[in-house]
């Protein structure tokens, strides 16, 4: 593999699209080269993380309107992956969204906390725009 | 969303026959166990032999239909999960929650004892 491969997508903010983006994730994992674990469980767990992403960007979208798209940048370079999730909706801020309670079963709020198991670091950024989820972790 | 079922020794056993239960999907398997609870059904296994993926939504379903098994003084199960599947719930500590079986027969003599 080179030293840079992006990968920018753009779908609309439905549900149905989840498949599409989860497997571009596999795939990359699937062609590092000189990743030394395990590339099946690296392909799960990019797969969801970018569901996990895509689903909280249309969840925090704003008014209804079939036209909204999600956009994806997915960037490795060298060792580094970086998964942007960018969304003009409303946005959230995921600081403010706290740790699941194991003692207690909720059908919700694994989401974030996945994605923040999973990855090294988490940001969220938000401008008049649009907003930005930013993951990264380091494969090697 | 693709499920079949079928009922052996009074265990309602649904088949999720699809390779990813997510945000996409898995509202309408979360529905099909709550209707059964309703309907008066008290025993539940969902196999999940063909889910190769799931997401904090498929395990939210599931989640769903444990308590509503438990507000409805029945049982909900879970049988053959792939191993990527069962690292999920190991994750979240679900494991501790479910009572997972690795196949359809072990989970159904488990109702019966």
């Amino acid at each position: 593999m080179g030293n840079t491969i992006e990968v920018d997508i753009k779908v609309p903010n439905k549900t149905r699209y989840l498949s599409l983006i989860g497997k571009i994730g596999e795939d990359i994992a699937r062609e590092l080269e000189r990743y030394s674990g395990d590339k099946e469980v690296l392909a799960y767990h990019l797969n969801l993380v970018l569901t996990e992403a895509m689903v909280n960007a249309i969840k925090h979208a704003g008014p209804k309107e079939p036209e909204k798209l999600v956009r994806i940048v997915i960037t490795l370079h060298h060792d580094d992956l970086t998964i942007r999730v960018y969304d003009d909706g409303q946005g959230f801020d995921i600081n403010t969204i706290p740790a699941p309670n194991f003692e207690e079963l909720e059908d919700r709020g694994r989401g974030i906390f996945l994605i923040r198991t999973l990855m090294d670091s988490v940001a969220y950024r938000k401008n008049c725009k649009e907003n930005m989820l930013e993951m990264k972790k380091k494969l090697s | 969303m693709n499920l079949a079922s079928e009922t052996r020794n009074d265990v309602v056993i649904i088949y999720v026959k699809e390779e990813r239960l997510d945000a996409h999907n898995s509202t309408e398997l979360k529905s099909a166990v709550q209707k059964l609870f309703e309907d008066g059904k008290k025993n539940v296994l969902v196999d999940l032999k063909d889910v190769r993926f799931i997401d904090s939504s498929g395990l939210g379903a599931l989640v769903s239909g444990f308590k509503n098994a438990i507000s409805h003084q029945g049982n909900l199960k879970l049988s053959s999960l792939q191993s990527q599947v069962k690292s999920m719930f190991e994750l979240t500590r679900l494991h501790r929650v479910f009572e997972i079986f690795p196949s359809t027969v072990e989970a159904v003599e488990n109702f019966q004892s």
